[in-house]
């Protein structure tokens, strides 16, 4: 191949200068650092925003959780970051609630043979281009498209089933609902990719021999796949979970970001990660490092969802290797 | 049931000039044999001859193959199983099929049993029913402490004989085992041939196996098939002969058969 | 017709007829088909929106000039696709060095003993996790260690790093991938002849894997093009042409984020215009990178 520039020698015999020893060791030393560096870059990450919160930890320590109010008047200033932690679990988990049944409905039309394989390619393709749109342009087509679709479903929701709380509210068009709907869009791909191939890499035996006694594809579908893959499809979830926690743009530019606590599903809310997209670029004095707090709320939440997510998958994959 | 007192075994399959298709490729050519009520029919030949896929064919299997396609007739008691009428799932449920490799479920030994029953809705004491395909298997006495253990926390041979159990326990006429010892080892192979013997009282079996000692050990009729090249480059199975095992072993029609188990063979 | 007079007992229940289970794997197999058709529905609602929008204000103009300040029309976001590029060249230039070396260990030196293969899995594991991390949090960490410490300040620097955090675990999974398919004995022919790591690693394995080296840095790519959250308050935005990388700059996305949220209309139909320039970079991006995929798994 290109390396036969050293043809009088035999294999392995020409033997190396110091100096080359030395290089050598020196680039394995170098890979190695930077390996570790990438891999404690995470690390690095949260001590760094952990540092910057430190003013707001000693101010307000943990109450600051529990406590809404988000006054950043100077002299008068007092954080607490508790209707923007609801928002951004009730949001996610609606989220996860529309995306889940889709994503696992989604996930078993395309590791069946109800279609042929090359239009199945297709769709999945289609499915992971889903994810590739970028959060803004969901925001944009959330406030000129969605928004206004959903405006008379949300007074009908009202008007009719206004005494249940989650409808208590007159619809405003920006609020929870379309946040929570645009989110559902956003983790489909990647809930529903999962899935497929946790369903896709169970062995044959196991639907042969479902079916081999006779049961129907269904049932073997419910008794057997699903359960040997809940794992991978649990995982993906989490996953799912794990970005709804974190998306920023199209939730910003949807939920109406209103720092207030309200049930309504029709009302304005507020998400961790809007309130950083909205506030840090004029954030002053104390302001940032509360902002930093409830950054590192938001990143040990994720982290913790998805080193999960890492752990369920990689037992799956244990599983049947 | 009716236990082996008629003298003349009536057939419980006809296979009539079946060809078996994947796409445009022939893999098995005008095979034309029956299998006997209560007896043990083997299937041997080299390997590639199309020993598996007639099996499989046998309780529609193949049907998950999407390009499979088949030509002739299988019928069963005298009725084509691929007639548009029958219900494949049915089928599947009166003829039922142990695989090469164990494939126990990821569940417990008791719902490893207990999913065949579950599948045709039995209605009975579901405990009773696991217990009696467990010793029918011959493994009531190895896990009767552990039922709710995982099936895969048992051994190979252990495995297949919870396979057989589960087959059982949806009450086949007639039990399909494809190469069921070519995983195991010889003592776990025995344990599996005596259970065929046992079985034999109660159910139809048909067994393919590539190891022809097997076959001289428990089967009543043997089946040998071999490949021939196509012209287009590919190989195809047909049967060469069918008789009982005493013949087929002892003194084969065909040059082939006796080339075959002589070991004389390629 | 032809099997109906004498029906052995035993074939009876062989014969269809409609039961339970068949009408409800007829409703199951209807429910998931129309799941798939719902998961897809939004990518169209989406794509056709974006594309009947923002092609009808499609022209020269939009490339070469600036947007126009509130209350005026026409203009364009040259300056924002400028700044697109440099943070994106930015954040593509640290993590390229970065993840590849780190891909090359991962897959070339570290299973020379059980500690380097512990260190192994635990950077793995890392880059998993931090494949997860939303961009926001990378924005935010930017900001925290660049922007408000005044090292870079608002500027296309601390965008550019911020967007590297994001890019990095693309491009050292798929480096690691590529190098794993490179064969073994391309190595034992190069280190054979007695040629040292680094010249077999960059004169011989690197060479053999670029192809797909070269789709993870597309994807990543992408991905960082779109990204928003991790520039709003790193690179800021700016309605000039950009002068400096130490200096707010305008960027594609932070672009149709300012303007979506503003009540002019020349602004709204520049914010459609640039989702779909945005929308077709990464639409391309992420099929050439599928093609080249598809091309190496069949060689």
């Amino acid at each position: 191949m290109t390396a036969a520039n050293t043809p009088t020698t035999l294999a392995g015999q020409r033997s190396r200068s110091p100096r080359e020893r030395l290089l050598d060791r020196l680039f394995i030393r170098l890979t190695l650092v930077l390996a570790v560096c990438t891999g404690v870059l995470l690390a690095f990450i949260v001590l760094v925003i952990a540092w910057r919160s430190l003013p707001a930890f000693q101010q307000f320590g943990l109450s600051f959780i529990t406590h809404s109010a988000w006054n950043p008047v100077p002299g008068r200033e007092d954080f607490g970051v508790l209707p923007m932690l609801y928002g951004t679990l009730v949001s996610s988990f609606i989220a996860l609630l529309i995306a889940v049944p889709l994503g696992l409905g989604t996930a078993i039309f395309l590791s069946e043979d109800f279609l042929p394989p090359q239009p199945r390619m297709v769709i999945s393709f289609l499915v992971e281009l889903l994810a590739a749109i970028p959060s803004v342009v969901y925001g944009l087509w959330g406030i000129f498209v969605l928004i206004p679709l959903l405006q008379p479903v949300g007074q009908w929701l009202h008007t009719h089933l206004g005494w249940i709380p989650l409808f208590s509210t007159e619809p405003v068009g920006p609020g929870m609902l379309p946040a929570s709907l645009v989110l559902a869009i956003m983790v489909l791909p990647i809930l529903t990719a999962i899935a497929k191939d946790s369903l896709e890499a169970l062995p044959p035996e196991l639907r042969q021999a479902s079916v081999g006694l006779g049961a129907t594809r269904w049932w073997t579908i419910f008794r057997v796949l699903i359960p040997a893959a809940i794992s991978g499809i649990i995982g993906g979830a989490m996953l799912g979970l794990g970005r709804a926690l974190g998306e920023t743009m199209a939730v910003t530019m949807l939920i109406g970001n209103a720092n207030q606590l309200n049930i309504s599903l029709l009302a304005p809310a507020n998400t961790i990660a809007s309130l950083l997209a909205n506030q840090f670029p004029e954030a002053r004095g104390i302001q940032v490092s509360a902002l930093m707090y409830a950054a590192l709320l938001l990143m040990l939440m994720t982290l913790l969802v998805n080193i999960l997510a890492e752990v369920i998958i990689n037992r799956l994959k244990a599983k049947y290797e | 049931m009716m236990n082996g007192a008629t003298p003349q075994p009536e057939p419980v399959f006809r296979i009539e000039n079946v060809n078996i298709y994947y796409g445009h490729f022939k893999a098995v050519r005008d095979v034309t044999m029956y299998i006997p009520k209560n007896q043990i029919t083997a299937f041997i030949g080299p390997s590639g001859c199309g020993k598996s896929t007639i099996l499989r064919c046998l309780n529609r299997l193949n049907d998950l193959i999407p390009s499979f396609r088949l030509e002739g007739k299988i019928t069963y008691h005298g009725k084509n199983i691929y007639d548009p009428d029958i219900d494949p799932v049915e089928v599947r449920r009166k003829i039922g099929m142990v695989f090469q490799k164990p494939n126990p479920f990821p569940k417990s030994i008791y719902d490893n049993v207990a999913y065949g029953a579950r599948v045709i809705n039995y209605q009975g004491d579901m405990d009773e029913l696991v217990e009696r395909s467990l010793r029918r298997a011959a493994l009531w006495d190895e896990v009767k402490d552990k039922l709710k253990e995982s099936g895969f926390s048992l051994s190979g041979g252990q495995q297949q004989r919870l396979c057989i159990a589960r087959a059982i326990a949806v009450e086949p006429e007639v039990v399909l085992m494809d190469e069921p010892c070519s995983a195991l080892d010889p003592i776990s192979t025995l344990k599996i041939e005596e259970l065929m013997h046992e079985l034999k009282a109660n159910y139809t079996i048909v067994i393919v196996t590539h190891n022809m000692q097997q076959a001289t050990r428990v089967a009543d009729m043997t089946a040998f098939f071999n490949a021939e090249p196509t012209p287009k480059g590919g190989k195809v199975g047909y049967l060469v002969e069918f008789d009982t095992t005493k013949v087929i072993f002892g003194s084969p029609k065909q040059q082939a058969t006796m080339d075959y188990v002589s070991g004389r063979f390629g | 017709m032809t099997t109906t007079t004498t029906v052995h007992p035993q074939v009876q229940p062989l014969l269809k007829r409609l039961q339970f289970r068949t009408l409800f794997g007829w409703v199951m197999t209807g429910l998931v088909s129309l799941c798939a058709l719902l998961t897809l529905m939004p990518l169209f609602a989406v794509l056709g929106f974006v594309l009947v929008r923002g092609i009808s204000r499609f022209s020269l103009d939009l490339f070469t000039k600036l947007p126009p300040p509130p209350g005026l029309s026409g203009g364009g976001f040259g300056n924002a696709l400028i700044g697109t590029l440099i943070v994106v060249l930015l954040g593509t230039l640290i993590s390229v060095p970065f993840g590849v070396l780190t891909a090359v260990y991962l897959s070339e030196f570290s299973n020379a003993d059980a500690r380097q293969k512990e260190i192994a899995r635990w950077v793995r594991f890392g880059i998993n996790v931090l494949a997860g991390v939303p961009s926001i949090i990378a924005g935010v960490f930017a900001y925290g260690l660049l922007v408000t410490t005044g090292i870079f300040g608002y500027s296309a620097m601390a965008a550019g790093v911020a967007l590297a955090v994001l890019m990095l675990p693309t491009v050292i999974r798929t480096a690691d991938e590529a190098l794993k398919i490179v064969p073994q004995d391309v190595r034992w022919a190069s280190v054979g002849l007695g040629a040292s790591n680094y010249y077999t690693i960059f004169r011989v394995v690197l060479p053999a894997a670029l192809p797909g080296i070269l789709t993870g840095v597309i994807l990543a790519m992408a991905r960082a093009v779109g990204d928003t959250a991790a520039l709003i308050f790193t690179a800021l935005f700016s309605t000039f042409w950009p002068r400096s990388l130490l200096e707010p700059i305008a960027t594609l996305s932070v672009l149709v984020y300012n303007f979506a949220t503003v009540p002019y209309k020349p602004q709204q139909e520049l914010a459609w215009a640039a989702s779909f320039f945005l929308v077709m970079l990464i639409l391309i991006a992420s099929v050439a990178s599928r093609l080249v995929i598809r091309r190496q798994v069949k060689r």
